[in-house]
């Protein structure tokens, strides 16, 4: 009751301040959170930057900004960025649909199975305990040094947190939201379409961008254990090669590729999930 | 997905045992030394009585007192420790199709917008039988809303236009104006009559509330430590309620007694 009345106040203050005189101030978003935001990490390269250019500091370790913009420009340009961009998202978008795929359908499984909870569950738990990258090398024994073994690497990675969340969103399913199902005599596909899915939806999202993350952290560990081809690569090139802004250059594309796919993800799911932005409207 | 409506209309039973209410489409509904025990603790302990078709009675007892357990046995949603329910002389088994309940919480589905909430059980023509009953608890115009929108009055009216978009025979409001102030409970007691009256359904209404249950009902269950303590009938014309007569006031002490 206190939610809904909370949630209904501040709706109420949005559209009064859409009904207000500057209407431009909700039609547009406001910038300025953002700029301020970027405020320090751009002065300090821009300090960084006039330090260098007035012969203060080599800026042989540290490169000043317009030497990984160059860096990161000759690499788009002459074409070699791009073969690498797509071996990695290739290598993360394999890991996280086969991790993912897995997350789900066993987090489902575990959820509706207590038979399944207890047999496999404690295993898991237990898998889950070891860090990751410490398969790494049973991995390459196994798989071998290609493709195989870093696309295992991401889903497993992947699969974890998605497995997680997934048991976790079923498991916390409003039980007075699924015996209104029950009464109006959904059966069980109706059920799991209009009740379960819309109810798990929200935590599955989470659960697939936390998976999604961690599949951009060990793509880099993947293919820092040896690739020929990869943004991982181009980090590995440029530390032996000594070439700090390459460096830099290439966590930015991570930094960027990360930052798309996760939007992408977002927008896929955002027509399912307008049902919550509506509710969440006035945060 | 088609949810059977009922073919056949109770020609065996009278229109409705109160002079003023029910159209004749309710199911009677029949309790056969039912039990419920959760563990060792009984909670009902041997219900034996009927209630004719078409008749609205109210249930009121002490918190725990084993009200929403009666609820959820009529609908279906648990089953009896022991004895039998019986809905037009056949015994109940499973999720009734013709038993609909009204929580206390309006339960709406917030991912999904009015109108798909009153239409939950789908079938052929739902959009239009949705809609006429929106318009029937005088939300037409809200069709198109989200639930987190409304208030808690009229999340209240959409759930009941869900309860009747299937037309029950049986309908089971569990406290669902407990949470409203004075004026919307008010507006939902006009509004549960009136519906009662033109749907004819057989109504079981839990309140806390014994003025409410003298207002609403044509009789008065006292559940009191797992049996019907009492069973009062308000033998007074609605119309005639509202003023407050000296026998209401007394059915009234008497309810609050045995409560
Ligand atoms: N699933 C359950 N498991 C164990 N005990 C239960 C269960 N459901 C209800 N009970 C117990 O049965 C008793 C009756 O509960 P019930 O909800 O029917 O009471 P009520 O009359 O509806 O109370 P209120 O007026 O507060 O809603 C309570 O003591 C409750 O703890
Ligand atoms: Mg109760």
């Amino acid at each position: 009751m206190t939610v809904e009345a909370t949630a209904g106040l501040e709706n109420g203050t949005l559209a009064t301040a859409a009904a207000g005189p500057r209407p431009w101030r909700v039609a547009w978003p406001d910038w300025r959170p953002l700029l301020l935001g970027l405020a320090l990490p751009l002065l300090a390269a821009a300090g960084w930057e006039i330090v260098v250019q007035a012969g203060l500091a080599s800026g042989r370790l540290v490169p000043p900004p317009s030497r990984v913009a160059a860096a990161l420009w000759k690499l788009a340009r002459s074409g070699e960025l791009w073969p690498h961009v797509g071996a990695t998202a290739a290598r993360v978008g394999a890991g996280f649909v086969l991790g993912g795929a897995a997350g789900i359908l066993s987090g489902l499984a575990a959820s509706y199975s207590p038979l399944f909870r207890r047999l496999v569950d404690p295993a898991l738990q237990g898998l889950r305990a070891i860090p990751s990258l410490a398969w790494v090398p049973l991995f390459l024994l196994w798989l071998g040094i290609f493709e195989t073994s870093k696309v295992a690497l991401i889903a497993v990675g992947v699969f974890f947190p998605v497995y997680l969340g997934v048991m976790a969103a079923v498991l916390g399913v409003d039980r007075k939201i699924v015996e209104v199902g029950r009464i109006y005599r959904l059966s069980g596909l109706a059920l799991a379409r209009r009740i379960l899915l819309p109810a798990i939806l929200p935590a599955l999202v989470v659960a697939l961008r936390t998976g999604l993350g961690l599949g951009w952290m060990f793509v880099v560990a993947a293919e820092y254990m040896g690739a020929s081809e990869g943004i991982g690569y181009l980090l590995v090139d440029g530390q032996q090669l000594g070439k700090p802004d390459q460096i830099i250059a290439a966590i930015l594309v991570f930094a960027l590729l990360g930052k798309m796919a996760d939007a992408l993800l977002m927008a896929l799911f955002k027509p399912a999930l307008r049902w919550q932005d509506a509710y969440q409207g006035g945060r | 997905m088609m949810v059977p409506l009922r073919a056949v209309p109770d020609v065996e039973e009278p229109a409705a045992t109160a002079a003023d209410g029910g159209a004749g489409r309710g199911l009677e509904l029949a309790f056969d030394g039912v039990t419920k025990a959760f563990g060792d603790v009984g909670v009902l302990r041997g219900l034996d009585l009927t209630i004719p078709a078409g008749q609205f009675v109210a249930v009121v007892g002490r918190s725990g007192g084993g009200k929403t357990t009666l609820m959820r046995l009529i609908a279906g949603l648990d089953s009896p420790t022991g004895g039998t329910i019986r809905i037009n002389g056949t015994a109940r088994r499973g999720l009734q199709p013709d038993v609909r309940l009204l929580f206390q919480e309006a339960r709406l589905l917030p991912w999904q917008r009015v109108l798909s909430n009153v239409g939950i059980a789908r079938g052929p023509g739902w959009k239009e039988r949705a809609q006429a009953l929106l318009a029937e608890v005088g939300l037409a115009d809200r069709a198109g809303d989200w639930p987190y929108v409304l208030s808690g009055g009229q999340k209240q009216r959409v759930a009941l236009a869900r309860a009747l978009v299937t037309e029950p025979g049986i309908l089971l409001l569990d406290e669902p104006f407990g949470a409203l102030d004075a004026l919307t409970r008010a507006d939902m007691h006009r509004l549960l009559t009136r519906v009662w009256r033109q749907h004819g359904f057989t109504a079981i209404l839990i309140t806390h509330d014994v003025a409410e249950a003298v207002a609403l009902a044509d009789r008065v269950l006292v559940l009191r430590d797992g049996v019907v303590a009492d069973d009062v009938a308000i033998d007074i014309p609605r119309n005639a309620r509202a003023a407050g007569t000296p026998r209401l006031a007394e059915l009234e002490r008497r309810i609050l007694t045995a409560v």
